[in-house]
């Protein structure tokens, strides 16, 4: 078996109950099921999660970076989209 | 004798947590490098737990470093299966597969000693080792019912760790019906038979067959080592007795 013939594959955890999923890099591994045991030695040695999702990197369509101005710029001026009009109680965590 | 029981299980996660350390750069792939330091380093820390418990029944001021560094391959207790050479990858999934599934039985029953600090190790290493059982278990899956050459690899490594798999359960005077009976220890005959049902199912699925007609061998509770223990004991004791007492 070589690297070429196993496929690269996404990986995210969670860190604990109530937060969601997020990218932590990316593995290689023959199948699905390898792919999660391999992501809980690489990324959860240190007790970093209690949740793994692994999804095959090929399926994952990407925004180009030839589209990046046509699809954020228009966002960056529009400041009332922005929830900066009320204040955010001290006891709300993770917004 | 209970240090000499504590001595045997802790003998056995030591050599083979030096065993598997090998693989390190050498794995297949960066993955498995992890995977089996990772496994490599839960044995070192059921070892290191288990040779400080024994150096304290003794009695006699070794600590864990004096046990691991200072012996000689005859006064070293674990069974010959940990000792083997790695051989190739397939190899050491086979032997995974039949140490874990045998210490996976082993510490599940260790939870309920009478000793505590025995009862704590296992309570703790029991969830270490159903993760290697599991690790063992995908590969053997996979390389036995994989290509013609991975098969063809998985038979041979089976072959070549079978004859020391009776060891495992064989008690021989350690520990000794003595301290089964005060609920210290767990007599390893018991353990033949959940073994032989979790291995047996895992082969069934993978498209393989227990080997048959090999030759038992064993002697390594009492001392008795085949010749690749000295070389993995000289490697993994020249710095500290070169250099004693030396620290990170």
């Amino acid at each position: 078996m070589t690297s070429a013939e196993w496929p690269l594959w996404e990986v995210f955890v969670r860190a604990r109950r109530g937060l969601s999923h997020l990218h932590v890099g990316s593995l290689h591994a023959p199948d699905a099921a390898m792919a999660v045991r391999n992501a809980r030695d690489v990324y959860t040695r240190r007790g970093e999660g209690v949740s793994i999702w692994v999804v095959p990197s090929d399926q994952i369509t990407a925004s180009s970076p030839d589209e990046k101005d046509a699809f954020f710029d228009p966002a960056g001026d529009k400041v009332y989209r922005h929830p900066t009009f009320y204040e955010v109680p001290a006891e709300a965590k993770h917004l | 004798m209970k240090d000499q029981y504590a001595l045997a299980l802790g003998d056995d996660a030591l050599v083979l947590a030096q065993r598997l350390g090998e693989w390190v750069a050498r794995a297949p792939e960066l993955e498995e490098d992890v995977a089996l330091a990772n496994i490599a380093l839960d044995l070192l820390g059921q070892a290191r737990t288990l040779l400080t418990h024994a150096g304290e029944l003794e009695g006699a001021g070794r600590d864990e470093d004096a046990l691991a560094y200072w012996r000689d391959d005859r006064d070293f207790r674990n069974v010959l299966l940990v000792e083997l050479p790695n051989g190739d990858f397939a190899q050491t999934m086979a032997r995974q597969l039949v140490f874990a599934a045998y210490q996976y039985e082993l510490y599940d029953r260790l939870r309920a000693s009478t000793d505590a600090t025995l009862a704590a190790v296992a309570g703790k290493a029991v969830k270490e080792v159903h993760y290697h059982r599991d690790h063992a278990t995908q590969w053997v899956l996979r390389l036995g019912d994989g290509t013609d050459e991975s098969r063809r690899r998985m038979v041979a490594g089976l072959d070549t760790v079978w004859p020391y798999v009776d060891e495992l359960f064989d008690d021989g005077g350690n520990p000794g019906p003595a301290l089964v009976a005060e609920g210290v220890a767990v007599d390893p005959a018991t353990l033949r038979e959940p073994w032989t049902a979790y291995v047996g199912t895992v082969l069934a699925e993978a498209g393989l067959e227990p080997p048959a007609g090999a030759a038992p061998r064993g002697g390594g509770r009492r001392g008795l080592h085949t010749e690749h223990l000295g070389y993995l004991l000289a490697e993994m004791q020249h710095l500290h007795r070169t250099h004693p007492g030396a620290t990170w």
